[in-house]
Parts: C-alpha cells; sequence; structure tokens
C-alpha cells in the first residue's frame, strides 16, 4: 500500500468530478437494489415453493371447486405425508382498498403442511378451540395495528353474504424473511356452518406433502388419473411449477427489469468510462515522466484500475446505503399490492459486485492506453 | 412552534431554489437554442470540436438517449396500461351487479331481477326489445404463445344482442356466436396471446368443444383480451345454476339518463343491486394495477432522471475542464464571458438533443407491441400495448434538452469565469 498516496491525490485531483462519478455509481446501485426488490416480489411465490408440495386445483378453472369427498381418494394414494384443504374467502375489511388474502384452512392439518409459517402452540390450541377463532400474518397485524383478543369483521357478497366476524386467537411468522405473512386464516366448520346447502362441502383446492420430492411426478400423476371424467377433473403440480406458471401471468416483467437495468449499466459503464478516459488523458505527461523515471507498464496500470475501483466501490456502497434507507419506504408504498419487499443480503453483494466489474471495466481501457503509452511521444507532447 | 417556522423556512427556501431552477433550464434552452443567432458566438468552434473529440461526444449522446430511452419507454408502457383497462366500457351503459359486490365475479342477480331491469326507466331498446345483456363470467386457463404457460383467461358468456349494447366492439373477421351454439369470438388481443384462439379453430375447456368464429375489436380495451359465448350455455357447461347471472348491462337512453336509471333500481324494493356506469366500473377493477404501475414507474423514473443528470453533468464537466486552455485562448483573442457561455450550452444541447432523438428513435419500434399481465382484482390476464404518442417523444427530448441544459450550465459559467491567465498556464 505504499502507493495509496498518489491514488488518493489522483482521486482527489478534481473534486467536482470525483463527486459526480461516485453519485452515478450512487445513483445505478440504487436503481439495481430497487429492480431486484421488485423482481424478487413479483417471483416470491416460486421463491417460497415448498419442494416437497403439491398443489390439486380444479382443471376447468382455478375459480371452480373441487369436493372436499375427494380427500380421502387422494389419501389412498401412496406417498403422502400430509393433506389440507383451502377456499378462497375473498372478504373485505371495512374498505376495498385494505386487501389482504383469507383463506378457509383445514384447521388439523395446515401446520403440518406449511411447516414455515409458525404458530406458537397455545396460540394453536386457542384456534381449535374457537369456531369463529382467526390466525393473521405478522404483517397484516401489524398493518391494521391487530392484537390477539381483536374481533375483526369482514364483508362478504359470495356465501350468503353479511359480515363475517371471528375472534383473533394467534399470528404466525415465517420461518425465513421471504414467506408470506399477510395470510388471514379461519376454520373450515365455521365457514360450512353459514353455507346454504347447495354450496357446502366443496374446497378451493388441496395442497398436499410428499414423503419423497422425488416421487412428485408420480404422485401428481396419479392424482389426476383418479378424477378422470369425473364431474370435477384435477390438474395437480408441484409448488414450483404452480408458482412460476403464476409469476408468468405478470408477463415480461422479468424482462422488462432486465432491459431497463442493462441500459442503466451500459450507460453509466459510458460514462464512467470517458471520465477516466478523459482525466488519464489529462495527466498524460505525468504518467510519462513516472515512466521515465522508472515506474513499470504494470505499475501504471495498476495505479488507474486502483482509482477506477475505488469511485467503483465508494460509489457503489454510497448507492447500496441509500438502498437499505430507502426500501422500507417503497413496501410501505406498495403494501396489500406486491408481497413483501425484501431486501435480500445476496442483492446487496450482487450489486457490489457489478460495481466491481464496472469499475474495473471503465478503468481497463485507459488504463491499457497508459500503459502502452511510449514516453518520448508523451513528453513531447505539450 | 419553532419546529415549524424552521420547517416553513427550509420549505420557503426549497421552494425558491425550484423556481430558480426552472428559470435557469428555461432560460438556458432557449439562450442555448438562439446561440447561433445572438452576438458573435463562435459556433464553428463548437462543430470543430465535437468533431475532434469524436469519442467523448459519442459517450454523450449514447449516455442521454438510453435514459431517453428508459424513461419513454416507461411511461408509453403505463399510459398503454391505462388505455386499456381505464378506458374500458362507454359512459353510455351501466352495470347492474348485487349490492356491495366489488367486482362481476362477485356478484349474482337473477332472471327475475335482470326482467326488472329491463322495463327500467333510461333503457334504450330497439326492434328486438330492451338493450340488456346478463352476463356470466369466468377465468379459464388457456397456453400463452409466448411461454406456452397457461394464462387465466376471462371468458365471458354474454347475450346474443351484446354488440348492440357495447357499440364499440366490433366484428373484424368472420362472424358473431350463434345463441345455443357451442361457438366463441375472441378479442383480438386474445387471440393474438393465446394459442389455438384463431378464427376456424378449435378449443376444449369447461368440458365442451368450442368452433372459433369469429374476432373482434374492442378498441384496445380489456374486452380485448376476452373470449366472449352464449351465456347460458355457459351457465350449463360450468354446472352454475340456471337462471342466475352475474352482472347486468344496459344500453342507456342517452348516457344521461344514469341517474334516472339508477335511482330507480336502487329504489325498487324487488331488487337489492348497486348500479354503476361501466366505464367507472373498470376504472375501479384496475386501481391496485393502476397504481402499482405508477409508483413503481415514479420511483424508476425519479432515480433515473437524477443519475441522468448526474451522468450528463459529469461528461459535459469533463469535456468543460479538459479544454480549460481552448477556452481561455479564446477569451484571450477576444471572446467574452458571455459569449464562451452561450457557445457551450449550445454544444450541450446540440449533444443532448442528438442523443434525445436517437433515445426516441430506438424505443419508437416499442409502439403497438403487445405483452400482458395478470390484474390481481379479477385474476385475469390481460393484454395490453405500449402506447408511444408524439407528445410523448416531444416529453422525452424535452427532457434530454433539460439535462442538457443542467449539465452543461454549471461547467460552462465555471469556463467562462475563470481568470484567462491562470487557465492559460495550466498544463
Amino acid at each position: 500500500m505504499k502507493f495509496a498516496r498518489i491514488i488518493f491525490a489522483n482521486l482527489f485531483r478534481k473534486k467536482v468530478r470525483l463527486m459526480l462519478t461516485i453519485g452515478s455509481f450512487a445513483v445505478a446501485l440504487l436503481l439495481f437494489v430497487f429492480l431486484s426488490v421488485v423482481k424478487d416480489a413479483f417471483g416470491r411465490g416460486a421463491d417460497v415453493a415448498g419442494a416437497d408440495r403439491l398443489v390439486i386445483i380444479n382443471r376447468t378453472s382455478i375459480i371452480n371447486p373441487i369436493p372436499l369427498s375427494y380427500r380421502d381418494k387422494i389419501l389412498r394414494i401412496p406417498g403422502i405425508k400430509a393433506i389440507t384443504h383451502n377456499n378462497w374467502f375473498g372478504g373485505i375489511y371495512l374498505d376495498e382498498k385494505n386487501f389482504f388474502p383469507q383463506f378457509v384452512i383445514d384447521p388439523e392439518n395446515q401446520r403440518k403442511v406449511f411447516p414455515e409459517l409458525m404458530v406458537a402452540d397455545d396460540q394453536w390450541d386457542a384456534f381449535l378451540k374457537d369456531r369463529q377463532g382467526a390466525i393473521v400474518g405478522a404483517r397484516t397485524a401489524e398493518r391494521f395495528h391487530w392484537k390477539i383478543g381483536d374481533r375483526i369483521p369482514i364483508k362478504t357478497t359470495l356465501y350468503g353474504g353479511g359480515s363475517w366476524e371471528f375472534n383473533l386467537v394467534g399470528i404466525y411468522h415465517g420461518k425465513r424473511p421471504q414467506d408470506d405473512e399477510t395470510q388471514f386464516w379461519f376454520q373450515w366448520d365455521y365457514f360450512q356452518e353459514r353455507l346454504v346447502a347447495s354450496q357446502k362441502g366443496n374446497v378451493g383446492w388441496y395442497v398436499l406433502r410428499v414423503e419423497n420430492p422425488d416421487d412428485s411426478p408420480r404422485i401428481a400423476k396419479a392424482i389426476d388419473a383418479e378424477f378422470d371424467n369425473s364431474p370435477f377433473e384435477t390438474k395437480t403440480e408441484t409448488e414450483s411449477a404452480f408458482a412460476a406458471n403464476w409469476v408468468k401471468q405478470f408477463g415480461n416483467i422479468q424482462f422488462l427489469i432486465v432491459s431497463i437495468g442493462t441500459v442503466v449499466f451500459f450507460t453509466l459503464l459510458l460514462v464512467t468510462g470517458n471520465t477516466m478516459a478523459i482525466s488519464v488523458r489529462e495527466r498524460t505527461s505525468e504518467l510519462a515522466v513516472f515512466k521515465a523515471i522508472g515506474y513499470s507498464d504494470r505499475k501504471i496500470l495498476f495505479f488507474v484500475l486502483a482509482e477506477s475501483l475505488a469511485i467503483a466501490i465508494i460509489g457503489g456502497a454510497l448507492g447500496l446505503l441509500a438502498a437499505i434507507a430507502l426500501v422500507p419506504a417503497l413496501s410501505k408504498a406498495l403494501t396489500g399490492m406486491l408481497p413483501a419487499i425484501i431486501l435480500l443480503p445476496r442483492t446487496l453483494i450482487l450489486g457490489l459486485i457489478l460495481a466491481l466489474i464496472v469499475g474495473f471495466a471503465s478503468g481497463l481501457l485507459p488504463g491499457l492506453g497508459a500503459m502502452r503509452l511510449r514516453v518520448v511521444n508523451a513528453l513531447r507532447r505539450v | 412552534m419553532a419546529a415549524k417556522l424552521i420547517f416553513g423556512i427550509i420549505l420557503t427556501v426549497a421552494a425558491i431554489c425550484v423556481v430558480l431552477l426552472v428559470l435557469v433550464v428555461i432560460g438556458g434552452v432557449l439562450a442555448g437554442l438562439l446561440a447561433p443567432f445572438i452576438g458573435n458566438v463562435p459556433i464553428s468552434y463548437n462543430f470543430r470540436s465535437i468533431r475532434e473529440r469524436w469519442t467523448s461526444t459519442i459517450v454523450a449522446v449514447l449516455g442521454i438517449a438510453g435514459t431517453v430511452g428508459v424513461f419513454v419507454a416507461m411511461l408509453s408502457l403505463a399510459r398503454g396500461f391505462k388505455a386499456t383497462l381505464v378506458a374500458s366500457g362507454s359512459p353510455g351503459n351501466a352495470l347492474v351487479m348485487r349490492a356491495g359486490s366489488s367486482s362481476e365475479m362477485m356478484g349474482g342477480i337473477t332472471l327475475e331481477s335482470v326482467k326488472v331491469v329491463q322495463d327500467a326507466p333510461g333503457v334504450a331498446r330497439d326492434s328486438s326489445g330492451p338493450l340488456v345483456t346478463q352476463e356470466v363470467v369466468g377465468v379459464m386457463p388457456f397456453p400463452l404463445i409466448s411461454t406456452g404457460t397457461d394464462a387465466n383467461v376471462q371468458v365471458r358468456g354474454v347475450s346474443p344482442n351484446v354488440l348492440e349494447i357495447r357499440r364499440f366492439v366490433k366484428m373484424t373477421e368472420g362472424r358473431m356466436f350463434q345463441p345455443g351454439l357451442s361457438e366463441l369470438v375472441v378479442g383480438k388481443n386474445a387471440s393474438r396471446t393465446y394459442q389455438g384462439l384463431t378464427l376456424g379453430n378449435s378449443v376444449d375447456f369447461a368440458g365442451g368443444h368450442w368452433k372459433i368464429v369469429g374476432v373482434f375489436d374492442a378498441g384496445g380495451s380489456s374486452f380485448d383480451s376476452e373470449v366472449w359465448c352464449d351465456g347460458k350455455l355457459f351457465n350449463q357447461v360450468l354446472h352454475r345454476p340456471e337462471n342466475i347471472f352475474q352482472s347486468a348491462t344496459v344500453h342507456l337512453a342517452s348516457p344521461d339518463s344514469f341517474n334516472t336509471f339508477k335511482d330507480s333500481l336502487t329504489t325498487d324494493p324487488r331488487l337489492n343491486v348497486d348500479v354503476i356506469r361501466e366505464i367507472d366500473y373498470y376504472a375501479k377493477q384496475s386501481t391496485v394495477m393502476t397504481r402499482l404501475i405508477t409508483i413503481l414507474g415514479g420511483f424508476v423514473a425519479a432515480i433515473m432522471a437524477v443519475g441522468a443528470i448526474f451522468g450528463a453533468l459529469n461528461t459535459m464537466y469533463s469535456a468543460v475542464s479538459e479544454r480549460g486552455r481552448e477556452i481561455a485562448t479564446m477569451r484571450a483573442l477576444g471572446f467574452s464571458t458571455w459569449n464562451v457561455l452561450l457557445s457551450f450550452l449550445f454544444e450541450a444541447l446540440l449533444i443532448s438533443f442528438a442523443g434525445g432523438i436517437l433515445g426516441c428513435l430506438v424505443v419508437l419500434p416499442l409502439n403497438g407491441w403487445t405483452t400482458s399481465t395478470m390484474n390481481f382484482q379479477t385474476f385475469s390476464n390481460i393484454a395490453f400495448a405500449f402506447k408511444i404518442t408524439l407528445d410523448l417523444l416531444l416529453l422525452g427530448i424535452l427532457f434530454a434538452l433539460v439535462m442538457g441544459v443542467l449539465g452543461g450550465f454549471f461547467p460552462a459559467i465555471r469556463a467562462a469565469t475563470r481568470p484567462v491567465a491562470v487557465a492559460l498556464r495550466e498544463l
């Protein structure tokens, strides 16, 4: 590090320019983090999907039901560890804007199929005992300032309509930060009780866990074969396939985000590359002097690269800090519209690596130019 | 109290700064554009400099082009999306649903109620009777052409006279379905986005075998992503109770008769319904998506704009600082500070204008490019197209010019006001 002073002196030669270049890096990194967290949020479903879970939906349409009576037939197929069933409730809490998903669940089995959504045992026991009980994800509870013991009315126009009252008895937390903590669960029995006879006994979809993920294709096929030509044909997929399909329906968001990101990085590369090139050109004669007094070509390349890398690291770090500060604001602005916006460490690391690559690339050409400089020519130039 | 005062002062100062900045930008653009005509500005010097330093020029142009391209593309996406969702339906139509329903899918309306609706005042009629379509909606999986994976397509069972009610919908190919037959007509975007939905083809869904007999154009609205068939038949196929529909849409005698129509239905004791203008209903159905796109687009555009100004400033700054001696020479030759300043503004504007034009040209092919996404509120897939209009392009170029002025102004001031002797001495 004996050259630190030279590099430092060069860095601060033009302070305005240094600040501008660092600023460009910071902004580009901020945009990168922003685009990645949004992309992650759109793809969240596929990200959290359990490898050993299968989803069974009605083949005709996702909004058509499947009878509860299919449950026993499904369980006859070997290799299934646990099964639960859910219904989409689609109710409204006070106002349409307050959207969060409400699921009717099978209280005996939901926990066995989704072990990553953790509820304290005493809360779960209270849930089992209370027919009108409900468990809610931590994010939704926080959003509406709900506490255990609150009574929560949810309006619906389906299922006979009216306002349904629930007692909040538990709050679940995800094991990983990216787990969905917005769902609202209540009991199948309470749901059935309020339905008219013709609506009873239908579930929206089943989710099951298999003993061995390698068995999934066989089990999926066996389930669909079992109900072929029945009035309610099924479609069974792994949870990740189901979620990936869901994500694809958002269209080319992935493509849009990647193209915006690429354009931004290309632009950044141009700007910093140009700046480095100009700053190297400015001190052609200085570099020639360095060479004349015996510095090797490699050292000259090292000076230039070290300078551009230092700018990249400082700018990148600033951008990432800004992102850490801004992501919660974005997450708040998008509550109820997208799954949780979370800044994962891997995004930060990836951002820093990208900054380093751009820094290296933008310093490389001017550095090589400086390296190839012929002392005689450079010194002759005024 | 003190905190409030400080806050107020900060706000005032900020407002003054913004106003000054805007004035500087406007003045800069005007002055820069008029530069060749006022005073004896050394414009030919700028042209020669651009040619001499062509690498820097290209970098600056490309940098601005990239920013303007993304900016225009984002705006056109948001605009296309809004045009599709918000502008669906007609103000001359009214939608009737069960009271309290947030969407058609949640609705339910019996045949008896539909009969009451048909006789209500304000409903338009023609020779065949009142213009009312009672509808059944469902979402059916169809594979996307782009990925081959299933997407939820909104299938709408309608009355055979639906074209009399939604008059903005026109058959472009083939014919309307015949009542009672398993025939489909598909929207033009649906036909382009999903596999197998072309004229003359047959598809299987909901346990039926359907033949596609026509393609319709709904003027770019969300109906263009839908598939329509006979409502009664669709109800049977879905095993839903007979004579219950999800919504009814009426064509009003005139858009003004909406209130008469609404009042007569909402006060009728036999009915328990909500009445809403069709166009308002679709705007409401897309509030979440529209907000999402606005917030995301706003964030990206704001960050991009800051980044672009940094980039432009940096490029122009480097360009100016590199030729300190040239500037000093010009001034030593007798060009005034003012002339040098104008000359640099002109150069900045020229470069940013070229960048703006290039950026617009690059994104222009996106116009009309159709992509699809899912509306969270209806779970159904909607195709929409990028809409690049003249005003968006002009906005993009204006954006480029503003960046050019911001980027060129301060370095130019610096260049023009440095003492000649100091600048000339510099190596």
